[in-house]
């Protein structure tokens, strides 16, 4: 098969999987579907509601997924997270405060935050260092981020991005001070760290059900459907290709 | 701010379907727009460092002058920061000099928090179980020691071997591989929907409502 037919299959799917997201997010906007109950998300509210209550913050780690690289997406679904949760805790005077190992991703979770305080019914100022650059190398970015964790009266950190080793220190930070700790990577070596070290771990794609968790919008729930289907499509195709192997056709 | 809003999802979504047009069709004009576009994004990402630099160092002079805790970290790091960014104008990144700064002082720090890492996990894979009591956590225990018991030579006792020839192969490149291929497929889905996501413009990392 050559390129030009793999790129028009490629294209086809992802048309396919695009119509799908539209047409479930509009079909399913009255009655959005129930997925399996996460408890990780569950203590999430806890924490948010913690947090508006007596008046401390949320740390948002959003690693170190630059939008120029693979990770992209990891990044992205950080900062949708930390939209989602500046604008749960938009009744408090403390907004969530975000550090990014990447300067792209950095300016995008200052603006993330801002656009949030613009529609926030507090009054107070924008803080333009709420979203920041911690460090350019893992272990900098890390330790970098470790002060915000102690000494900017947060409650709960929540680590959404693609990071590697270095997360560990972070959830250990957490742990110290004796805060809730909620954490996400798309990074194999991340996640078995987390898993470790996190009080509440999100394994594998999990990362990338933020949204839907945390109400988002209803293209988040469609998605979230759109991946299963397709995760159905890869299995058949794997099963078919294990038969056709074994029958010598492949 | 409407129309801005407007203007950035419309450009988004525009830049976004060309560029992803480019990637499956390498035909012209899709392959060499998405070139392009590329290009542009990497030196906007190259001047993000530099604002970025801007913001660490305004956080930490806002530390300074509220003399928070740490505050005198905050000062060294805007001396470390300013020397460093001058020297490398001057020489250039690559010269002998830029080298030996990052072989004698980054390298040594990061490799030290890595050490401190690896303590933190052993107590974090103790921890684990008091807090989270189940199979999964057993499982995971278990393959750690069996994995690590696999690569490491024992003192007086050396290489364990049948861990070593065959237990630890058998984990790390049969079970280990196939359930990290299950969890890179299910990012793949997750990273293909949200990238959707964006190019509708529900998701709007740039700003706007």
């Amino acid at each position: 098969m050559t390129a030009f037919w793999l790129g028009v299959i490629g294209f086809v799917l992802v048309l396919m999987s695009g119509g799908l997201m539209l047409g479930l997010a509009f079909l399913r906007r009255k009655s959005p579907p129930t997925f399996r109950e996460i408890p990780a998300f569950r203590h999430l509210q806890d924490a948010i509601g913690r947090a508006v209550e007596d008046g401390s913050r949320l740390h948002v780690s959003l690693g170190r997924g630059g939008l120029i690289s693979p990770q992209s997406a990891s990044a992205l679904a950080g900062l949708v997270g930390l939209r989602r949760l500046a604008a749960l805790t938009s009744a408090s005077d403390n907004p969530p405060i975000a550090s990014a190992g990447d300067a792209s991703l950095a300016m995008l979770s200052q603006e993330t935050l801002r656009s949030v305080h613009l529609t926030s019914p507090v009054g107070t100022a924008f803080d333009p260092t709420g979203g920041r650059l911690t460090g350019l190398t893992p272990f900098s970015y890390a330790a970098g981020a470790l002060p915000l964790v102690g000494d900017e009266n947060v409650s709960a950190s929540l680590l959404l991005g693609n990071f590697g080793p270095e997360a560990g220190l972070l959830t250990e930070a957490a742990e110290r001070q004796g805060t809730f700790s909620l954490a996400a990577s798309d990074s194999l070596p991340a996640q078995a760290i987390l898993y470790a070290s996190a009080q509440d771990p999100l394994i594998g794609e999990e990362l990338f059900a933020v949204g839907a968790y945390l109400e988002a919008g209803p293209l988040h729930p469609a998605s979230l459907i759109v991946q299963d289907l397709l995760r159905w499509l890869v299995v058949v195709v794997l099963l078919v290709g294990f038969v056709l192997k074994l029958a010598g056709v492949l | 701010m409407k129309l801005r809003g407007l203007l950035s999802t419309v450009f988004a979504m525009a830049f976004g379907l060309l560029v992803l047009l480019g990637y499956f069709f390498e035909v012209q004009p899709f392959y060499g727009l998405r070139v392009v576009f590329v290009e542009w994004a990497v030196i906007l990402a190259g001047f993000a460092v530099l604002v970025g630099l801007g913001n660490l160092v305004t956080v930490h002079i806002k530390k300074i002058r509220a003399r928070e805790k740490g505050s005198v970290y905050g000062l060294l790091l805007i001396f470390a920061l300013l020397m460093t960014f001058l020297a490398g104008l001057a020489w250039g990144p690559d010269h002998p000099n830029m080298v030996l700064l990052f072989r004698a002082v980054q390298f040594p720090v990061e490799a030290s928090l890595m050490a401190l890492l690896t303590v933190s996990l052993a107590y974090a894979s103790i921890r684990m179980l008091r807090r989270r009591l189940n199979l999964f956590s057993i499982v995971f225990l278990g393959t750690v020691l069996v994995v690590l018991l696999g690569t490491a030579s024992l003192p007086l006792l050396g290489d364990v071997p049948f861990l070593g020839d065959w237990v630890r192969p058998f984990v790390s490149q049969v079970i280990a591989g196939a359930g990290a291929r299950g969890i890179l497929i299910g990012v793949a889905l997750g990273t293909l929907t949200t990238g959707l996501r964006v190019l509708f413009g529900a998701d709007r990392p740039y700003g706007g409502k």
